[in-house]
């Protein structure tokens, strides 16, 4: 049944922008502030007070814009969002309507089946609205802080066919948009939130289905569980003979479901107009050429030069490229080691052990880190001992060498002691030597590993194989 | 100059730095004539007695010291209650906002403190700058000092009211369709509504954004000029604000006419304009010719669409512009509600009066999905023609001339019934705030009541100088004249 159906996925990203004050006045934009300490009457709506607009506000959209491949509008102007709800001081949001100031991008995703380009419809700016703070005591309170903090909405195409692709499309964006350094993209404090729109269809239909929009996913994890349930409740409407209705749907975090929360005959009429307070945005080519040339590397291309200059793995380059820091600690180091495939799963395997943290910051510094990589791609060092040095480093980062002195770390090669240390383990452990001999293959590895715990972890492990099995081989 | 409160700004200016007088003493003059003729006339919303005198004591101290003032220190004003002032109620003569205090200025009043004027109190208006009569307040009618049975003309009429009453040597008012031009016209005084983003609306309570603009009324040409050299200037806290270089406004006052080539524009003299006025403004214009000025027969096609486009535009503007009156933050709460859409419905359905409810709902419509077109963006183009017409004609004329309005005060009460023919009324006026340029409303004669007939005088874009000279010259070749008398402050 499930499978008949495919997923037709468009995403709108909201973003916060790091710019040092609001959109239209001069209040910071510090996350965590105590209430209503981060505002004034212009970001309040107080009668007669007027919307200045932040210039770093369009620098950083169009700079967001350029990363996502999008023609940027040399003239475009901001609408007034017309609705009532007591989180908006104004009663409008400022936003931009038909004339946005970012069109026509795309992304490239790793998939199942390899790359796929998503693309962006549009990317808009405008301003957040303040938060309400339901308490049982006092009722419902406002906070001001966050009106006015600078956003862009960026629109993707319904190019996205699976919840894994919806993820990586998110942890794409996410990605170029921490290398512009534009926002700081923490989903947990709010600055990166995710609406889906998704509806189905059988499988070769072109036609699209009727779709719901699920709003203000705030992880990865509830992207993807919104998307898979969705989607079954869609295709388990449409076998049942029911029709699917437009509307609105909120994820509920603790079901995992969706419920409706207002369908489009609800929907509410914006009466979109130009903002009158505001002048237009005219974008200068020789200010685009600026910007342009402000932008880093992007990952897709560093990705490229691993794969084809150190012959590092799609998948591995891929991680290396993601994140901008651990991008610039690997181009860091590598000129200092022959062997960048060894440095890369250094670098990856360590970052792995810290995922729980939102931005890695390596303290290692980044010749040690190279050194390690040189240790064990000489053979000085075994591939354990790599691991363990990288995980000492990372606690007191010292100079490795002298590490592997100090603590006596380096491989032992010897073939007269790893040749006694075998043949020690195989008098000790008569019934795993038995079974190999008996065509239990996988009791090779129990000898192995007894051996190199006799080696305290150092030995070499390719000698210790080669000397097992020409003692039991003998057998 | 017959009474202390008829001086004009430019007098007070003299006798004050000659020290024939002091600020207080001034200030107190026109205190106690507030408190004589604002019962009957209700000019004002707010009187700030105390603040006032303490200013008018602070510059006189200063004068003992032999401090050099700026120009304007100690000149006693009204300010109009849609202008924002720190720690001074701010109504825009609603209930919605009839306790509300701003915790700041508005650059306008920025400017007057610098200058050290010293605000009397805050004048009476129709609600939100909504009306052409002042009948629209919360609080209560403002009437004309000419003729206490008439309208003084709104939105403004309790700064034009306060001045041709001699309750302040001038006032500010906000004109977004005429309501600081039309108002001084049947008041007999001056009003100038200056070029869209001379003058920063930082602090103006909204109306309709593109069309907002703050200008002075005094009862002479020259004071308004210096009120504006005060007001006038660029502020970063208005993005509409216009980066032009300070200007003296009295500076070409006495140069003349002589080769001015003033339009006539047909469209301004058909049908709905009263006899009396027609004939004063040719009039008028033959004045000019004799003056030395060419006079030009022009014609404006645009004009006839003016007026819809107007409340189509300014409708539109204020239903956002007003939305944020929501009874959340500041202002009038209903006292009871069920949930948060009773709160809002039941706080802007007692907030809000007849007029400005009625210019909501109209804006909302305009706005409205399916219906954008037809009127919201239709009037953007009908904008873009009017504004055309006046670049047409500006290529060959410096001026255009106008009547104010189509008739003189009218009677209390007389048009309260029929918006439609209350918004007729403002069919001469609202072209020049659709195209943005800067116009200036003054007396020029008296119909057969005595009620004042105001000429309007409109230029191009930043023309305020060649504006001011105009006007300057058919102010001195009237006075004397039966028909100047009206610039000295009404009898009361």
């Amino acid at each position: 049944m499930r499978q008949d159906y495919e997923m037709v996925i468009g995403l709108e990203v909201h973003v916060e922008l790091k710019t040092a004050t609001k959109i239209f006045c001069s209040c910071p934009t510090t996350f965590g502030a105590e209430p209503n300490t981060q505002c004034c009457p212009v970001c309040m709506g107080m009668p007669g007070t007027l919307p200045v607009l932040n210039e770093q506000v369009v620098e950083y959209a169009m700079k967001a814009g350029l990363a996502l491949n999008c023609t940027i509008a040399s003239y475009s102007k901001q609408d007034r969002k017309n609705y009532f709800y007591p989180d908006l001081p104004k009663a409008y949001q400022i936003s931009q309507y038909d004339l946005p100031l970012c069109e026509h991008g795309y992304l490239d995703v790793e998939a199942e089946e390899g790359t796929r380009r998503v693309g962006i419809t549009r990317i808009h700016i405008e301003e957040d609205a303040g938060k309400l703070i339901h308490d049982e005591q006092k009722g419902t309170l406002l906070d001001c802080n966050r009106c006015g903090v600078p956003l862009i909405e960026i629109v993707s195409e319904p190019d996205i066919r699976s919840s894994q692709e919806a993820k990586a499309y998110v942890q794409k964006l996410r990605s170029i948009l921490l290398y512009t350094g534009v926002s700081d993209c923490k989903m947990n404090e709010g600055s990166l939130r995710c609406d889906v729109n998704l509806s189905v269809r059988k499988k070769g239909v072109k036609e699209l289905g009727t779709r719901t929009e699920m709003k203000n996913l705030n992880s990865f994890q509830f992207i993807q569980k919104a998307i898979e349930y969705e989607f079954g409740r869609q295709v388990e409407l449409l076998e049942k003979g029911e029709a699917i209705v437009q509307e609105t749907r909120r994820f509920d975090q603790a079901s995992g479901k969706t419920y409706s929360m207002r369908s489009k005959e609800d929907a509410q009429d914006y009466r979109y107009f130009p903002d009158p307070d505001l002048v237009p945005i005219r974008v200068l080519p020789s200010r685009l050429q600026a910007i342009q040339a402000s932008i880093p590397i992007l990952p897709d291309q560093r990705k490229k030069e691993y794969v084809q200059r150190y012959a590092i793995s799609a998948h591995d380059a891929e991680l290396l490229a993601a994140d901008r820091a651990t991008a610039d600690y690997f181009e860091m180091a590598v000129g200092k080691t022959q062997y960048p495939k060894l440095l890369a799963n250094l670098i990856l395997s360590e970052i792995a052990r810290h995922t729980d943290k939102e931005a890695i910051r390596i303290p290692i510094n980044p010749g040690h880190m190279a050194m390690a990589a040189q240790l064990f791609g000489s053979g000085r060092i075994n591939s354990g001992t790599a691991k363990r040095l990288v995980q000492m480093m990372w606690e007191d980062d010292r100079d490795p060498e002298t590490l592997v002195v100090e603590e006596g770390l380096e491989q032992i090669q010897d073939p007269a002691i790893l040749s006694a240390a075998a043949q020690e383990v195989i008098a000790e452990n008569e019934k795993i030597v038995r079974d190999y001999v008996g065509g239990k293959k996988a009791a090779f590895q129990a000898l192995v590993g007894q051996t190199m715990k006799k080696t305290k972890g150092k030995g070499d492990p390719a000698q210790i194989q080669e000397i097992l099995r020409g003692l039991l081989d003998t057998k | 100059m017959t009474d202390g409160f008829s001086a004009t700004v430019d007098q007070l200016i003299q006798l004050q730095g000659a020290n024939e007088i002091s600020a207080k003493e001034t200030v107190q003059i026109y205190l106690d004539r507030i408190q004589q003729v604002d019962p009957e006339i209700g000019a004002y919303i707010t009187i700030t007695e105390e603040t006032a005198l303490q200013q008018a004591e602070a510059v006189d101290a200063l004068r003992a010291q032999g401090e050099t003032l700026p120009l304007l220190a100690g000149i006693p004003a009204a300010i109009k209650d849609n202008i924002c002032t720190k720690g001074v109620k701010t109504t825009c003569a609603s209930k919605m906002l009839a306790s509300f205090v701003p915790p700041y200025d508005a650059f306008v009043m920025e400017q007057l403190t610098d200058q050290r004027v010293v605000m009397l109190g805050k004048a009476n208006m129709d609600e939100f700058a909504m009306g052409s009569t002042t009948e629209n307040s919360y609080f209560h009618p403002t009437k004309n000092p000419r003729n206490p049975q008439r309208v003084p003309g709104g939105s403004s009429g309790g700064s034009a009211a306060a001045v041709a009453a001699g309750e302040a040597a001038f006032a500010l008012g906000s004109d977004t369709g005429g309501s600081i031009r039309q108002p001084a016209a049947f008041c007999g005084i001056v009003g100038m509504k200056p070029t869209y983003g001379l003058v920063s609306r930082y602090g103006l309570v909204a109306f309709a954004s593109s069309l907002d603009q703050i200008g002075p009324l005094t009862r002479t040409v020259r004071d308004s000029a210096l009120i504006l050299n005060a007001i006038a200037g660029h502020d970063c806290r208005d993005a509409t604000s216009l980066a032009h270089p300070a200007e003296d406004y009295t500076r070409d006052l006495e140069k003349g006419v002589q080769g001015m080539r003033i339009a006539i524009p047909r469209e301004y003299f058909g049908e709905g304009l009263s006899a009396a006025v027609k004939d004063r403004i040719l009039k008028t214009a033959a004045l000019y010719e004799k003056l030395g000025a060419e006079l030009v027969d022009v014609s404006m096609e645009s004009m006839k669409s003016a007026l819809a486009a107007y409340y189509v535009i300014s409708s539109a503007e204020a239903s956002s512009n007003l939305a944020r009156f929501d009874g959340i933050r500041y202002g009038y709460r209903a006292a009871e509600y069920a949930d948060i859409d009773e709160l809002y419905k039941k706080t802007r359905s007692e907030g809000f009066g007849r007029e400005v409810k009625r210019r909501i709902m109209l804006g909302s419509f305009a706005l409205s999905s399916g219906y954008y077109d037809a009127y919201y963006k239709k009037a953007l183009q009908v904008r873009t023609l009017i504004m055309n017409d006046f670049k047409r004609v500006f290529d060959r004329c410096d001026v255009i001339l106008s009547p104010v309005a189509p008739t003189t005060a009218y009677g209390l009460g007389e048009k309260c019934s029929d918006p439609l023919e209350m918004y007729m009324g403002d069919i001469y006026t609202v072209p020049v705030n659709i195209a943005g340029i800067p116009a200036i409303s003054m007396p020029c004669g008296v119909d057969a009541d005595g009620m004042p007939i105001g000429v309007q005088l409109m230029g191009p874009t930043l023309s305020e100088a060649a504006l001011y000279r105009a006007a300057y010259a058919l102010e001195q070749e009237m006075n004397g004249t039966e028909s100047g008398g009206v610039k000295n402050a009404a009898r009361l």
